[in-house]
């Protein structure tokens, strides 16, 4: 009965250690994908990719970007994404004409598909960018979405 | 305490489609009331788990339009698994919900 008790705690004891270790080794990525404060603020899509670490990106048809030609208003413009490059593990999306251009990224290396929906608010007509990660590289697509009514103001 | 979430979580074979519907005003900081400008406030970070793995990730400004929809595809899941969304906004205001995965049609 003794010995039982004994093995249980010990038990314990290592279990509560690996859980430590486990905390110490997942906090550098948290802290990696803070929300990057600086591309959020970029006023231009050049210097939003910039403060992203997005220096040379290719351009790719293998990124799908539905989107509608014409958006009659400009507060909710759906946006579908597929990416069928090989090894995608995030989705970033600029507007280039917006006051902020960089409207997201989208982390999908952990389990999900290289898909993303989402409805963004567009000031004036402009291409809607697509930037995907995928092993270390960036491919880049866009599509020009004209905008009837803005959806910045109001 | 915001309104709640709604999340549907479809099953495609072994992909999850899931859909989730946010409430929240999502303010540019640009739109005036009167003359004085109403203040940012907007959801930036979003997190999906899967029976409590985080599988989808994504940090946004306040280009996401009102009321944020977003749909997002999960690998390797059956039905009964549990979806949980949980989305941080500007000001530190919290909201987690959870669904189940439904067997698709």
């Amino acid at each position: 009965m003794q010995q039982t008790r004994r093995s249980v705690i010990k038990a314990g004891g290592a279990l509560g250690l690996l859980a430590a270790f486990g905390t110490a080794l997942l906090s550098p990525v948290r802290a990696l994908a803070a929300w990057n404060k600086g591309a959020f603020e970029a006023k231009s899509t050049l210097d939003a990719m910039r403060a992203l670490g997005v220096n040379n990106t290719e351009e790719s048809k293998e990124i799908q970007i539905r989107a509608p030609d014409i958006a009659e208003n400009g507060a909710v413009v759906p946006i579908d994404i597929t990416s069928s490059i090989a090894g995608t593990s995030a989705i970033l999306v600029f507007i280039e004409k917006n006051p902020f251009p960089y409207v997201g990224s989208f982390d999908v290396s952990q389990g999900a598909v290289p898909f993303v929906h989402l409805r963004v608010k567009m000031g004036e007509t402009s291409p809607v960018r697509v930037v995907v990660t995928a092993g270390g590289k960036h491919y880049t697509s866009a599509k020009e979405v004209k905008v009837t009514i803005g959806g910045c103001g109001g | 305490m915001a309104d709640p979430m709604k999340i549907r979580a479809t099953l495609q074979g072994d992909v999850a489609d899931v859909r989730v519907l946010m409430a929240h005003p999502m303010e540019t900081g640009q739109r005036k009331q009167g003359d004085k400008l109403v203040p940012l406030h907007f959801i930036q970070t979003i997190s999906a788990q899967l029976n409590g793995r985080t599988v989808f990730n994504a940090d946004i400004s306040q280009a996401i339009s009102r009321n944020p929809v977003f749909a997002f595809k999960v690998k390797g899941a059956k039905a009964g698994d549990k979806i949980s969304v949980t989305w941080t906004d500007n000001k530190g205001e919290k909201r987690s919900d959870e669904t189940e995965v439904r067997a698709g049609s």
